[in-house]
């Protein structure tokens, strides 16, 4: 991948998220945590981080925590810009290649942003049985994209998604958070065109 | 509210009771499904209902509470109310007065809400047949109670069991008694989860964990999703009592990031449970310290597997490693470790409460307890059933599911996802168990049930599983990841009309090469769809490949559509519908497709009330 230098990402966000996870790393030798460690309620946010983050590892940020810890930049940037993972490699000592062995991995990563509005059409057994396959085409062609991609505004991505578990009301598409069963080929056009209008 | 913290084995009998005496502060409790059914519409349904109630002053006497999945997903959005057991379904925010008036005021079923069965309407829940034929054990409180409150689950008893054991019950008396039970994994392969616990207790090791298996990434199965979302106090008790009885002192629950309300529900039932003390250290006033951390996955289907699902929990890429050595001696952190699936942990607190005799009376010899299955594709009645182990096929699709949906005939039952096979109609009448399901080239997997019909093409649905564990294979081992691909390919072909002498020999012997060679239980699996769709419908490869036709009229290379004169009343759906224009026809004159222009979309025969759309 051709590294596109990315000027508009704000890299306090993951100094943030570092700090907070460094931070709860020191506290985490305190006793309290150490009661923690052991099964100890506490209300404490950093208490709760430290358990989070270096709970089996012995209070220490390690790779253990990679996943979750680029599951929560992801949810702060909608998805895992260069320079935010240079920056992580730098405060963490995790080395990039590490990191990046990690993202291209999971299906959940995303190392480009994503649109506004995500569409996620289901391709489980029970949806592809019920016509599944003509959901997903006919938002392919209404959005004018393919799987994982994004359309050139910005404002929409789809993806096809191995299963949602709302097996019962499939074919079932879900944009944003919002579960949509019963699909058919015209009933996910409509759907689409309603946001298409809402976002003028 | 309960806050107090619970010290002792009467503290939580107390608390138990006092919430049971509060609950029956209301005279009629609305029980709205609020997981599945939020899809369609479920939280307009309950926002109509309290606001109705509270301007009509009934809210101190009517309760609203929103549930897990009552199961019967087909009628969604779906209600039920106590203590009348009154189902709705298809329920809309009009119905809501009419609701309020007939069923709240004067005690009586709404009729047209009703759930209608061989032409009659029946709303008490436990006359619909549906319902009739399951035994809902792990399932009892589902759909019962507000999984988003642990007063709910504590006056049903929650966690009674848990806090009896943590009192002076030996861990090694627990695991006796569940290796007496038989209860088999629910994740796929059923071994034994007393002899699995007893392998961990025994390892040696200062520190050991527990994993609940939450990453139910089988396509067609959410039987997982449905339990944490609706009991998921159920599940944190069962895993309180392995943890105790393997000795693990801290636990990961490892859910899929697909499920976000189950996430949400097991983060709540989980602070909940250590604000009352019933987590963390000296649970209910006993010795005992364990808690539990949710993790959530990332995407990989080959994480549901063990050694890969530790892996990822370390951080890594999620690949498997062979075993030996097994996670019981050496998993997480090489620690210890314990993995059993949700619905296995959520048989922990019925079998050590009601004890390991009561249990292996229900199923059969081998196969003990209940299964839950995950209903859905071509049946009427889609949804989540619960039935002993031994239970026919034709009593779950036709008795509980109603039968195959739109008067189509049966084909199969595809079940155990993509590590499962395809059973025809012949076995119908077989009990289904963990034994039996193999011996007919399926497995009985974590429980998706997917039926098909005569319209579904076998060769396809192969394809499309070989597509499945294609995409999702790690890529770790060769024989998985070449060998999945060279099968792929030949289906491709054997689809698309290229399909050369041989192909079926061919796909058959990479087949159970990769079943042999592969690392784990992804590879050694993903062929059973080809092979079983081989062995019961090899017909149907053969006219694709010596025929160069696709009999289900799905594969579109193979397929000519055709609209029988006789059969077409010439209503003008399918002229609406073609996204091409390709069938022309007047009023009165049967239609007729212009093949040049056709897609084989199939769009056409989809809408047709008269089934005159034909393959050639």
């Amino acid at each position: 991948m051709a590294y596109k230098p990315e000027l508009d990402i704000d890299i306090s966000l993951v100094e943030a998220i570092l700090d907070r996870i460094e931070q709860a790393r020191q506290v985490s030798s305190s006793p309290e945590v150490a009661d923690a460690h052991q099964g100890r309620v506490s209300s404490s946010p950093q208490v709760a981080d430290a358990r989070r983050v270096g709970g089996a590892a012995g209070g220490k940020v390690s790779g253990d925590d990679l996943i979750p810890i680029l599951q929560e930049i992801q949810e702060a940037y909608g998805y895992l810009p260069r320079p935010v993972l240079d920056r992580v490699s730098e405060r963490t000592g995790i080395p990039a290649s590490r990191m990046y062995g990690v993202i291209t991995f999971y299906d959940q990563f995303y190392l480009e942003p994503h649109g506004k509005h995500n569409v996620r059409c289901c391709r489980g057994t029970a949806c592809h049985v019920s016509g599944g396959k003509k959901v997903i085409n006919s938002v392919k062609s209404a959005l004018g994209i393919e799987d994982g991609e994004t359309t050139g505004d910005m404002l929409f991505s789809m993806e096809t998604v191995t299963c949602l578990g709302a097996c019962a009301l499939s074919p079932v598409m879900v944009v944003d958070n919002t579960y949509h069963g019963r699909m058919s080929a015209r009933r996910a056009e409509q759907v689409l065109q309603q946001l298409k209008v809402e976002e003028g | 509210m309960a806050d107090k913290k619970i010290n002792s084995i009467t503290d939580l009998q107390q608390l138990s009771q006092t919430l049971l005496d509060k609950q029956k502060e209301y005279k009629i409790r609305v029980l709205i499904c609020m997981t599945g059914c939020r899809a369609l519409g479920a939280k307009d349904i309950s926002t109509k209902f309290k606001q109705s109630l509270k301007e009509q002053k009934l809210d101190n006497q009517v309760i609203v509470i929103e549930t897990g999945c009552i199961g019967i997903c087909a009628k969604a959005p779906t209600i039920l109310i106590e203590p009348f057991d009154f189902l709705y379904g298809s329920v809309t925010p009009d119905d809501v007065d009419e609701i309020i008036e007939t069923t709240i005021k004067n005690s009586k079923p709404v009729e047209k809400l009703a759930v209608s069965q061989n032409g009659e309407k029946t709303a008490n829940i436990n006359e619909v047949e549906f319902y009739k034929k399951q035994k809902k054990i792990v399932l009892e409180k589902c759909g019962r109670i507000d999984p988003t409150k642990i007063e709910d689950a504590i006056a049903t008893g929650g966690y009674l069991t848990a806090v009896e054991m943590l009192n002076g019950k030996k861990p090694q008396d627990i695991i006796d008694e569940m290796t007496a039970s038989g209860l088999r994994g629910r994740g796929g392969a059923g071994f034994p989860a007393g002899v699995k616990w007893n392998f961990c207790r025994q390892a040696q090791g200062d520190e050991k964990y527990l994993i609940c298996n939450a990453d139910e990434g089988d396509p067609g199965a959410f039987m997982d999703r449905a339990i944490l979302e609706g009991d998921p106090h159920k599940v944190i008790e069962g895993m309180i009592i392995a943890a105790y009885a393997i000795g693990a002192t801290q636990g990961f629950i490892y859910v899929r990031a697909e499920y976000p309300i189950a996430v949400e529900h097991i983060n709540i039932a989980l602070d909940q449970a250590r604000q009352l003390g019933l987590l963390g250290e000296n649970i209910a006033g006993s010795d005992f310290n364990f808690d539990i951390e949710v993790r959530m996955g990332a995407g990989a289907f080959v994480c549901g597997e063990e050694t890969a699902l530790i892996a990822s929990l370390e951080g890594q890429r999620g690949m498997p490693r062979p075993r030996p050595p097994f996670p019981a001696h050496k998993g997480y952190l090489d620690k210890p470790t314990n993995i059993n699936n949700v619905e296995t942990l959520a048989n922990v607190p019925l079998i050590i409460k009601n004890g390991a005799k009561w249990y292996s009376d229900i199923g059969t010899e081998k196969s003990k307890g209940t299964k839950i299955f995950a209903l859905a594709g071509k049946v009427n009645n889609t949804g989540l059933v619960e039935v002993p182990m031994g239970t026919t096929l034709r009593q779950i699709i036709f008795d509980i599911g109603g039968g195959v949906s739109d008067g189509r005939n049966f084909k199969a039952a595809q079940i155990g996802g993509p590590s499962g096979g395809c059973i025809p109609a012949e076995f119908l009448d077989h009990e289904i168990d963990y034994d039996s399901v193999e011996q007919l080239g399926a497995i009985m997997g974590s429980g998706g049930l997917i039926v098909t019909d005569d319209r579904t093409c076998m060769v396809d649905l192969a394809r499309y599983f070989l597509e499945f564990v294609q995409s999702e294979s790690c890529g770790k081992c060769t024989p998985c990841r070449v060998g999945t691909k060279k099968m792929l390919e030949i289906l491709n072909n054997i689809c698309d009309g290229n399909a050369k002498p041989g192909d079926l020999n061919e796909l058959e012997e990479l087949a159970n090469t990769i079943k042999k060679a592969s690392l784990c239980g992804l590879g050694q699996t993903a062929p059973n769809p080809v092979l079983s769709t081989l062995r019961h419908f090899r017909d149907e490869y053969t006219a694709h490949v010596e025929q160069h036709k696709c009999p289900a009229g799905i594969c579109k290379e193979l397929t000519t559509f055709v609209i029988s004169a006789e059969k077409c009343k010439a209503c003008g759906k399918c002229i609406d519908v073609c996204p091409t224009e390709a069938i022309t026809g007047e009023k009165k004159t049967p239609h007729v497709i212009i093949q040049e222009k056709c897609v084989t979309c199939g769009a056409c025969r989809d809408v047709c009330p008269f089934d005159a759309v034909d393959t050639e």
